[in-house]
């Protein structure tokens, strides 16, 4: 029974709570439970059960008396934990954030958290969003539930292992090249990185500040357009943040009601990409052909210089972002007396050695005499890049590409080789550079591991965006696997 | 003058100046806290201005109208689309490890300041001026208090500055005083700093360097920092340009440094722990969109600006035919300006208005160092006052006294004059009697007066009015006096 309870998706659960089959609190239990018999994926960094079941009883209380409950009321969820809530430590997977308690909550779990929503817990994450494994955690690897040798991907693996793990039904993950999308295709779920502006920024400690979206993690389109729903919208608090109003504001202005064209990106299934997963995503192309689709093939001539612009202008955005981790205020502190020693005692012994590498590359590349070679250029590049999305996207409504080039790779396997790590973002980077929304949805297994596709689409197209997952969703039911 | 300039005739100087200038917001430049002065500390901030995790910045407009209301008074030019930089840098009072500023593309480039030396004009470009955040306040305490220790307070942290950073244009530090002066009038007419140098709502740092007059070449130049009074940058650049002197006349060189103005000690000094070339490692905060400036804002900040303090001085001369010294002064402050304006618009003599404003006025105001708006005589009692004279029922100085009653007791002016007599004597036959009082009572010096001792005659006309308690109408005193002594 509680098994069951916790492979529903967030509709079912939503009926079962409608009819008085369960209540909230039953819900919160089955999934609390569920989380500490699979304590040894290392999904979660922070469980907080009581304050879980505070908000569960309240969702019931307020269903009993009859009340207005919101879209997700009673309905369990995790937030990664680089996404601040009042009152509840965020570490963002570091050292350096040691004991730190934020006095405030992110605009996007704030309106989960009007939703009705019961968040379980935090997930666990490559430290401060940068790696694409969960391997540079504070708090160890995460754990991949298909194969437990596998990492779930990252930065939100966490939030992805517990989702297929069925340890929490939707997660919020952040995507800043690929987070949310690549771990979702890892682990066989849905993944929406948003488009950049669509869902407030304010609370997610920043990595990149013109890349960083939260997203969402669920296992079914339907479930992850229900929560993006909630979470979207403009923010007082976010000057980035712009549209307001779901559907209306997120159809991505499209003129025609004719038969939706979908272009190919052919520089995403060229070297490098894995057969086993390329083919898996060419049958699924092809099925979309024979279900009347139009598909056409077209090209993105600039993706080759995608993940090296996505590097420079993410690192260099990141040393800034992560200079106010001083020791001084918060945090890891290590005081020898000297303000020099403080500074760089507390951030050798608080960062790890990715976060250390970025900063170190990020300072770099915008130091005098290297700014222009490096962080100009790539800014041009990104520019070249924004340029060919716009450019396809005159003659076709959707790309659809594959989310990465392998299935989750093993634990361990790219952890002393950083270039081949962050070549693993190869075909999700391009996105975040012209800050177009994308989703990972599940299209099959290769070799008893999940393959995503990826669908991209201009900016504000987060419903063209579902209607064609709903599609690829069915289209691949039949070759769904479970954990 | 300044002793340099006296000593040193061999030697210019060459200064630039940048003004930090708190604008008059009342939330800080990228969050709603409040900008006050003086709460306790780190009372007054947010998630944002402490620059904890997930925390974004969003820009006040009010600041950035203020900045533009500036840049337009100036005459610089606008620039329309704003990009706000990061500059990088670690200091404990400032959370982020980086200072939102602009960098490529300030609010406003050129424009000019009009100084005024010994009655010449001199104009000062401007190179820039730009908006940013305040960066905390650090206290170092010793060991006597618990120390030692660096305190930090977070209040000021994120309040919004515009700084004015001149062209190297100024030649001395008399001119530099005049241009500081200039500066804090001009926000001051625009409202959008208070001026105020010691709470710290305008700094001022200096770039400066020497050179061989008629010498094309600039000397190596050295920054000073912390100059927090107008007389400061005098007295600072004084201090520096003697030192330069000193080292370039005994042949030696000057070493690029930053030095830090110590005003107890009069004297400057290296700044400690400061990295002498940092690299700001500036870019785009990317946590901000560019802010446009369209024809309609540009026009609201324009219709915002008021009067400038030139033109004010102008229009007061032809208008009321008083001397530009006298208008300078009148319109150093607007609310100066604005209450002598009030109170010419009342009355029928408006130079001598400017006058009672000049001496009286701002006499009183020196007295208690009070300020204008809470003056206890406001422009309509003044007027008031005024009139009486300006109608005979008063002599200017019976009015004096009157002026003193009303600021110290409050009152109208006709009231004052009523209930104690002071009324001036202009009736003919009342005064011929006191004349005649005084004449009976000095005979000796009647008839020395008669004899050929013209001198008297003020004698006699101080009796009289003795005599009147001051009352006596003067003028008609000297006609009637004249002729009974004639007679």
């Amino acid at each position: 029974m509680i098994m069951d309870l916790c492979r529903e998706n967030l509709a079912g659960m939503r009926d079962l709570l409608k009819d008085g089959e369960v209540s909230a609190v039953d819900l919160c239990r089955a999934h609390l439970n569920r989380i500490a018999e699979r304590k040894s994926l290392n999904a979660f960094i922070t469980i907080d059960g009581e304050r879980a079941i505070d908000a569960a009883r309240t969702a019931d209380k307020r269903k009993q008396a009859g009340e207005e409950t919101g879209l997700l009321a009673g309905l369990p969820l995790a937030v990664k934990d680089n996404i601040c809530i009042d009152g509840q430590p965020t570490t963002c997977a570091s050292k350096i954030l040691d004991k730190f308690i934020p006095p405030y909550t992110a605009t996007a779990v704030f309106n989960l958290l009007n939703a009705g929503a019961v968040i379980v817990g935090k997930t666990n994450l490559d430290e401060f969003g940068m790696g694409s494994s969960d391997e540079h955690s504070h708090f160890g690897p995460v754990k991949n539930p298909h194969d437990l040798s596998r990492t779930p991907g990252g930065s939100s693996g966490g939030s992805a292992a517990a989702v297929a793990d069925f340890q929490v039904t939707a997660a919020l993950g952040s995507d800043t090249g690929g987070s949310v999308r690549q771990p979702a295709s890892f682990c066989g779920i849905v993944g929406l990185k948003p488009t950049y502006g669509a869902v407030s920024r304010y609370g997610l400690t920043a990595f990149a500040s013109s890349f960083d979206q939260i997203g969402v993690l669920t296992r079914s389109v339907t479930d992850c357009e229900m929560v993006f729903r909630v979470i979207c919208g403009r923010d007082e608090h976010d000057a980035t943040s712009v549209r307001s109003i779901y559907p209306d504001d997120y159809s991505g202005d499209l003129k025609s009601a004719g038969r939706m064209r979908i272009g190919i990106p052919t520089e995403y299934f060229g070297e490098g990409l894995a057969p086993e997963v390329g083919a898996i995503v060419e049958k699924t192309i092809e099925e979309l052909a024979r279900d009347g689709r139009a598909i056409r093939k077209i090209s993105l001539p600039h993706t080759k210089y995608a993940v090296a612009a996505y590097y420079i202008i993410a690192n260099a955005e990141a040393s800034a972002n992560l200079a106010r981790f001083d020791g001084v205020r918060y945090g890891t502190r290590v005081d020898s007396g000297q303000l020099s020693a403080l500074y760089r005692e507390s951030r050798s012994q608080g960062f790890g050695v990715e976060v250390k590498r970025r900063i170190l590359l990020g300072t770099y590349v915008l130091s005098a005499g290297y700014r222009d070679e490096y962080y100009d250029r790539a800014q041009r590049v990104r520019t070249k890049i924004i340029g060919d999305f716009e450019d396809v996207f005159s003659s076709v409504d959707l790309l659809v590409c594959p989310t990465t080039p392998t299935t989750a790779f093993k634990l361990g396997e790219k952890l002393d080789d950083p270039l081949a790590m962050y070549l693993s973002d190869i075909y999700t980077v391009p996105a975040s550079l012209a800050g177009l929304p994308a989703l990972s949805v599940p299209c099959g297994t290769a070799n008893g591991l999940p393959v995503g596709l990826q669908i991209i689409g201009p900016r504000f197209a987060e419903s063209r965006l579902f209607s064609l997952a709903t599609e690829i969703e069915r289209l691949a039911g039949h070759r769904r696997t479970g954990v | 003058m300044t002793g340099w300039d006296r000593n040193h005739a061999d030697f210019e100087a060459v200064i630039g100046l940048e003004i930090h200038a708190q604008l008059l917001t009342e939330s800080k430049m990228f969050c709603g806290c409040s900008t006050a002065y003086g709460a306790p500390p780190n009372t007054q901030t947010c998630p944002v201005c402490l620059g904890l995790p997930g925390a974004l910045p969003v820009a006040n407009r009010q600041a950035i109208e203020y900045a533009l209301r500036f840049v337009l008074a100036v005459g610089g030019t606008v620039n329309r689309r704003n990009v706000f930089a990061r500059k990088n840098y670690y200091y404990p009072d400032l959370p982020k490890g980086y200072q939102i500023s602009q960098y490529d593309q300030p609010l406003g480039e050129g424009g000019t300041i009009i100084i005024i030396e010994d009655n010449t004009a001199k104009s000062i470009g401007l190179m820039r001026a730009h908006l940013e955040e305040d960066a905390g306040k650090s206290f170092h305490v010793d060991a006597r208090a618990g120390g030692p220790a660096t305190l930090v307070d977070l209040n000021r942290c994120g309040v919004p500055l515009l700084e004015i950073v001149s062209q190297p244009e100024i030649r001395s530090p008399y001119q530099a005083y005049l241009f500081v002066t200039k500066i804090r009038q001009l926000v001051r007419y625009l409202d959008i700093c208070s001026g105020d140098m010691e709470k710290g709502a305008l700094r001022c740092d200096a770039n400066i360097s020497v050179r061989r007059q008629r010498k094309k070449t600039l000397g190596t130049r050295t920054e000073i920092k912390n100059i927090n009074s107008i007389r400061g940058v005098e007295r600072a650049l004084t201090r520096e340009i003697d030192r330069q002197i000193d080292i370039l006349g005994s042949g030696g060189q000057i070493e690029q440094t930053t030095l830090f103005w110590d005003d107890d000690a009069q004297d400057v000094r290296p700044m400690r722990g400061k990295e002498e070339s940092a690299d700001y490692r500036y870019f785009p905060d990317p946590d901000l969109p560019e802010v446009v400036i369209d024809d309609d804002w540009l026009r609201r900040a324009a219709k915002a600006i008021p009067e400038l303090p030139n033109q004010r001085r102008d229009r007061l001369v032809h208008e009321f035919h008083i001397p530009p010294y006298d208008a300078g002064v009148l319109t150093a402050e607007r609310p100066l300006a604005e209450y002598f304006e009030a109170v010419a618009s009342l009355v029928d003599r408006p130079k001598s208005a400017a006058n009672w404003v000049l001496t009286e006025v701002l006499g009183a105001l020196r007295e208690v160092s009070g300020n204008i708006e809470e003056f206890p005589v406001q422009p309509p009692q003044l007027a008031e006052l005024l009139r009486e004279i300006e109608v005979g029922n008063i002599s200017g100085k019976i009015a004096k006294e009157v002026f003193r009653i009303m600021q110290s007791e409050g009152g109208s002016a006709r009231e004052i004059i009523e209930r104690r007599g002071l009324q001036q004597i202009s009736d003919g036959d009342t005064i011929q009697l006191v004349i005649g009082q005084v004449l009976r009572a000095y005979p000796t010096e009647c008839k020395a007066y008669r004899g050929g001792k013209k001198k008297l005659f003020g004698f006699f006309v101080g009796e009289v009015m003795a005599r009147t308690n001051g009352k006596a109408n003067p003028q008609k005193v000297n006609e009637l006096l004249r002729k009974m002594l004639e007679d």
